[in-house]
């Protein structure tokens, strides 16, 4: 049993080497990647993963060691050595790590340019701030007064814009999003279509506009890691990505943005060219000019609108009005699993009237002054 | 082998008739160890508070639905949870021993400004409990801690009106006592301790102190401006009326960023003195590990927009935070490293406070590794205000900084009490929190990752299960606070007397009487070695070896 | 690493005193700890001044179109005035120094009446002023910038008053111990040296 100490550090070092790089791939932390970006970022990710597996098993192995060898043996009141340090030592511990920063640093520059964080376009085209406008209205309505203020930011550049290849290419499909308490709204400019959904091509270059009407909130695809803050007033946000797996993806709204915070959810659906051209056909169809019968403010399965039942019942008061959209909220929670279905001319309808509500400045200011009144 | 020379024909009866009584510590005093005492006590009061409203927090999280509070009453919760674990316990705690310790350590009698001291902390409660009572009369503030305009302009003025102003009175506090840990560190040293010579956590709070010096004024001035919006209606932050929400974050994150380190550097600082002494061995790279506190400091201020990765800041400076803040990683590493070194090869007498010590290391280093992956901008877009976020919050501030308070609670107990502390108690209270610990704050890493937000009443039932075991992680944590309180109470009250230095510890906080007397020596010390010398006394401070044998520890404290 | 020096020092100061009647007197660290405290009041200023910045780089045109014109006479005059005073009151620091309560008392009050005709005038343009705290964001930062400094000099002030006020007994300052001058000296600087920054923030940028 006496093996050379020298020995047993050296295959310590060699599983804790093995260890970290199987773990580094094979965590399975991550959801399924459905973009490029998402491979991307999973790669930096599982190296990042393998360095701080590394680093862990290193410091818990000695923190062990010490636990078990160093331990004081009853009786034994000496002191230990009297080391005080070690130069080479310690400038191998500031080095090593030194390196790693370096590296990491040099990758998640590279990872973000590749994915098209330094494409300022976002920034520089202030004409794309129309957006949630009635489809086929000619004249754009602000939803709020800050929209219309003569106030540019020219200097940020928010979201992920163009990647170096699809740099200078207008994208194959623009939709603008907007965000309010507690929904997103995604207008199709060049098809006309609003939806509470957002349904894109496989495989397209696709540009996110994104704006938010009352508060900050956050638009995130965890399944494509994107995620970017969408502010009120004139600044407008960009994320541009190609979905390389369709399927039907969770969207977020990942910053605070009230107490229905939670119930902030809708559905990408990325669908194969086939399904898309089915989709658009029922949009246009299903496109209603005329009022239809919403049953939308009892219905329990109608979970993006609840801000809209808010407008909707404005005539009960506020005080129904939300104890409505709580019951609302609440009773989300409970269908949650049921994939938030419906039928798309309810949303089409609603959509439509809730956006001639919206219109209504007097109306609304008062909802986003008071929402808690 | 002590660290100091006291003449021994000075007696300390003179002093018998000055000693504490209980209520001393509910008065206006001016003793810096009555007033660390009660920073301590407020602290650990409000830290059950917080706890209480955490586990009212997991509880909703059980299950997917909202189904516990109500959804106002949850996002109230949250905010209160953050700012009172964060400006009630973590900051002040650590304001709580740097007033205890820091004249100890370097052998003054008091503070330099003892009454500012008192001032400081007698702020704390009244703004505190307001903050705490907002919840009970159902005007809780609601826009989280980070309390982002707009939205915390809406959520109701009387509930944000009474967190700004609990901040500003906190941050007042935090800044008063800065200026005295400061100038005390700077100025009060007993004149045979040089810089060189100071223990390590007067190191860590001279960078503590800057940092609060440096970055509180600014989040002061970012209330203001946001008190006038709420308030008077300007539109500094507002959209609606042509403000920017962004500079709120900018000002906002240049003061907690830098928090962070207000509260884990004193415990990095405690973790360097508690190692060593049941180590028994000197500090490793005792220069790397003062100067590293400096550099996180220093670094610490440049990195604060890396909170606002996904927010609105240009490309480059992205690049720019992204680098400084995984360069922190470095001077960290050089401390976890220090530490690792100091107690390798040691003769480890694994009671509480050690053990807590180690736990520090073991759960810290965890938050590190997750910290420079969120630095990296494109992991950030992914993971930014998800479960990761706060799994790694919670590995340093819980990780770190709790558990760091209690090894320090454990450690200096005997000198704060004059008694010693049941070491099986202890040793029960760290296991339950351990496990606890990782327990809560592990699973959420995945349910990051997975796609769950934070400050969400409701999420999605595929991530039940791994909220399951967070939330009985949470229970445990609460349960795991039960042995400790007992332990503390009773062995206050009824422990086993302790001797001025029952750790046999070469720091001068131990050279004087447990509890010390009012102006903690008798005569003021001089130094006769470097505060962590264990091992030494023979080669080169040239005390007889008798002596040096006679000083060695005893080796089982607790019994 | 060094500790081992056994410091050379071993002079066994002799407290003992002291120590038992209570509190050996300590040098007195009341001015540094002035110094810092201004350092961390510089940062509330420093992070107001930023996020004026910031609006101005990021608004289109700044101040606001359709934000009334200010005359610079006025808070000119005001400004000259506050500077005057930062020397003014130096002149009383160097009397005390030669125990001269007289001049100390003499330049005190100019100090404090300069400082009050700043406040007046301060007062004087609010008032004419053709916008109010909530017109646009540029008159936002206007009021709050000014008013927060303008706090400061009432606080200055008050402090220069207490000084006078103690004063009134020849024996309380003396070229020896005069921190109370000391202190409401350096404090008028500061606020004197914020108000130079911000009226080139504020009139003159």
């Amino acid at each position: 049993m006496n093996i050379p100490s020298s020995i047993l550090t050296m295959l310590a070092g060699i599983a804790l080497t093995l260890a970290s790089i199987w773990y580094g791939q094979n965590h399975g932390l991550m959801p399924v990647e459905a973009s490029r970006d998402a491979e991307l970022i999973d790669g930096l990710f599982n190296t990042m993963m393998t360095i701080g597996t590394a680093i862990f098993l290193l410091v818990e192995g000695v923190l062990l060691v010490c636990l078990v060898k160093f331990r004081r043996r009853p009786g034994d009141t000496s002191d230990g050595p009297p080391i005080e340090g070690n130069i080479s030592l310690e400038i191998v511990w500031t080095a090593i790590p030194v390196v790693i920063v370096l590296v990491l640093g040099v990758y998640s520059f590279d990872v973000y340019n590749s994915m098209g964080g330094f494409d300022p376009e976002a920034a520089q085209d202030p004409s794309a701030v129309q957006v949630a406008m009635l489809p086929g209205d000619s004249e754009v309505m602000p939803l709020i007064e800050g929209a219309s203020h003569p106030m540019g930011h020219q200097h940020l550049a928010l979201g992920i814009g163009a990647s170096p290849e699809t740099a200078g290419k207008p994208a194959d499909l623009t939709v603008n999003v907007l965000g309010l308490q507690y929904a997103w709204i995604f207008t199709y400019p060049d098809l006309g279509i609003t939806a509470g959904e957002l349904h894109v091509p496989v495989n397209k270059d696709v540009r996110l506009l994104l704006k938010a009407q009352d508060v900050i909130h956050a638009f995130w695809l965890p399944e494509f890691r994107l995620k970017q803050d969408v502010m009120p007033g004139s600044l407008q946000s960009e994320l541009r990505f190609t979905p390389t797996r369709a399927g039907e993806y969770p969207i977020i709204c990942a910053e605070l943005c009230g107490p229905y915070h939670g119930a902030m959810a809708s559905k990408l659906y990325v669908h194969t060219p086939e399904e898309y051209e089915t989709w658009l056909q029922s949009q246009v169809a299903n496109r209603p000019d005329q009022v239809q019968t919403i049953a939308s403010t009892s219905d329990p399965n109608v979970n993006y609108l609840a801000p809209f039942s808010q407008q909707l019942n404005q005539q009960w008061g506020i005080d129904r009005a939300l104890e409505h959209l709580h019951s609302q909220v609440h009773s989300q929670a409970q269908v949650h699993s049921q994939a938030q279905v419906h039928s798309q001319a309810q949303v089409h309808a609603q959509m439509d009237r809730s956006m001639e509500l919206t219109a209504d400045h007097s109306n609304l200011q008062q909802l986003i002054a008071h929402p808690a009144a | 082998m002590t660290q100091t020379e006291i003449p021994s024909s000075i007696s300390t009866a003179h002093h018998g008739g000055t000693e504490r009584k209980w209520w001393h510590y509910f008065t206006f005093n001016e003793d810096h160890k009555v007033i660390g005492v009660q920073y301590l006590v407020t602290a650990f009061f409000f830290y059950l508070i917080g706890g209480l409203m955490a586990a009212v927090i997991r509880t909703e999280l059980a299950t997917p639905a909202s189904d516990f509070v109500s959804p106002e009453t949850y996002n109230g919760l949250l905010t209160l949870h953050g700012t009172i674990m964060i400006f009630l316990w973590v900051v002040p705690a650590g304001a709580g021993l740097a007033n205890y310790l820091i004249p100890l350590m370097i052998g003054a009698r008091d503070m330099a400004f003892p009454k500012l001291n008192a001032m400081a902390f007698w702020m704390i409660p009244p703004a505190g409990i307001t903050l705490a009572l907002s919840l009970l009369v159902g005007e809780a503030p609601q826009a989280g801690w980070t309390s982002y305009p707009p939205l915390s302009l809406m959520t109701g003025k009387v509930g944000e009106g009474i967190w700004i102003f609990s901040l500003l009175v906190l941050g007042t506090s935090s800044i008063l006592g800065a200026i005295n840990f400061l100038v005390t560190i700077l100025k009060m040293r007993v004149p045979s301790m040089p810089t060189n010579k100071m223990p390590l956590f007067c190191w860590s709070m001279m960078a503590t102190a800057l940092l609060i010096l440096i970055g509180t004024p600014v989040l002061a001035g970012a209330l203001i401006l946001l008190a006038f919006d709420l308030l008077v209606g300007t539109a500094f932050f507002n959209p609606m009326g042509g403000g920017d929400p962004i500079v709120y974050q900018h000002m906002f994150w240049f003061y907690s960023h830098p928090a962070v380190y207000i509260m884990v550097l004193p415990l990095f600082g405690a973790i360097s003195e508690i190692l060593p002494v049941h180590a028994r061995k000197p500090v490793f790279g005792y220069q790397a590990i003062a100067y590293s506190s400096l550099a996180i400091a220093f670094l610490g201020c440049i990195v604060w927009a890396h909170h606002m990765f996904t927010s609105g800041t240009p490309a480059w400076l992205r690049m720019f935070f992204m680098i400084a803040t995984m360069v922190i990683a470095v001077p960290t590493g050089i401390k976890v490293f220090g530490w690792l070194a100091t107690i390798w090869g040691g003769k480890l007498s694994l009671n509480s406070a050690m053990l807590f010590a180690m736990g520090f290391v073991a759960v810290f280093v965890i938050g590190g590794i997750t910290g420079v992956m969120l630095a990296s901008v494109p992991f950030d877009i992914h993971v930014h205000d998800t479960y990761f976020v706060v799994a790694h919050l919670h590995y340093v501030l819980f990780g770190g900084s709790v558990f760091g308070l209690y090894a320090a609670i454990y450690h200096w107990f005997p000198k704060i009490t004059g008694r010693l502390v049941n070491e099986t108690w202890g040793r029960i209270h760290f296991i339950l929190t351990f496990i606890g610990m990782n327990l809560t704050f592990m699973p959420m890493h995945q349910l990051g990752l997975q796609g769950m937000n934070r400050r969400i009443a409701l999420y999605d039932p595929k991530f039940t299960s791994l909220n399951e075991l967070a939330t009985i992680g949470s229970y445990l944590l609460a349960v795991s606070t039960i042995p400790f309180l007992i332990n503390a109470i009773w062995s206050w009250a009824k422990g086993p007397k302790a001797d001025g230095n029952p750790w046999n510890a070469l720091t001068l906080e131990w050279q004087t009487s447990s509890p010390p007397a009012i102006e903690n020596f008798e005569v003021l010390p001089v130094l006769t070695s470097g505060p962590y010398d264990y091992g030494l006394e023979e080669e080169e401070v040239g005390l007889p070896t008798a002596q040096a044998g006679s000083a060695t520890l005893s080796s089982s404290p607790g019994a | 690493m060094q500790g081992s020096t056994v410091d050379s020092a071993k002079v066994a100061l002799d407290y003992h005193g002291s120590a038992a009647t209570g509190h050996e007197a300590h040098p007195d660290h009341r001015l540094f700890g002035l110094i810092v405290f201004l350092g961390a009041e510089a940062m509330i200023f420093m992070g107001l001044f930023m996020a004026y910045l910031t609006f101005r780089a990021v608004y289109p045109s700044w101040p606001p179109e359709g934000t009334p014109e200010r005359e610079l006479v006025l808070p000119g005059i005001n400004t000259a005035i506050l500077i005057a005073s930062s020397f003014v009151i130096h002149r009383a620091d160097t009397a005390i120094k030669q125990n001269n309560v007289n001049g100390l008392r003499k330049w005190f009050a100019i100090t404090a009446a300069m400082g009050a005709i700043f406040l007046a005038g301060q007062l004087y343009e609010y008032h004419n002023l053709e916008f109010g705290l909530t017109t646009n964001l540029y008159a936002s930062t206007f009021y709050v910038l000014t008013g927060f400094h303008g706090l400061h000099v009432f606080l200055g002030l008050g402090l220069i008053l207490a000084v006078l006020w103690r004063a009134r007994q020849r024996e309380h300052y003396s070229s020896e111990h005069h921190f109370g001058v000391e202190a409401a000296e350096l404090y008028w600087h500061f606020v004197d040296v914020v108000w130079i920054v911000l009226f080139l923030l504020l009139y003159i940028l």
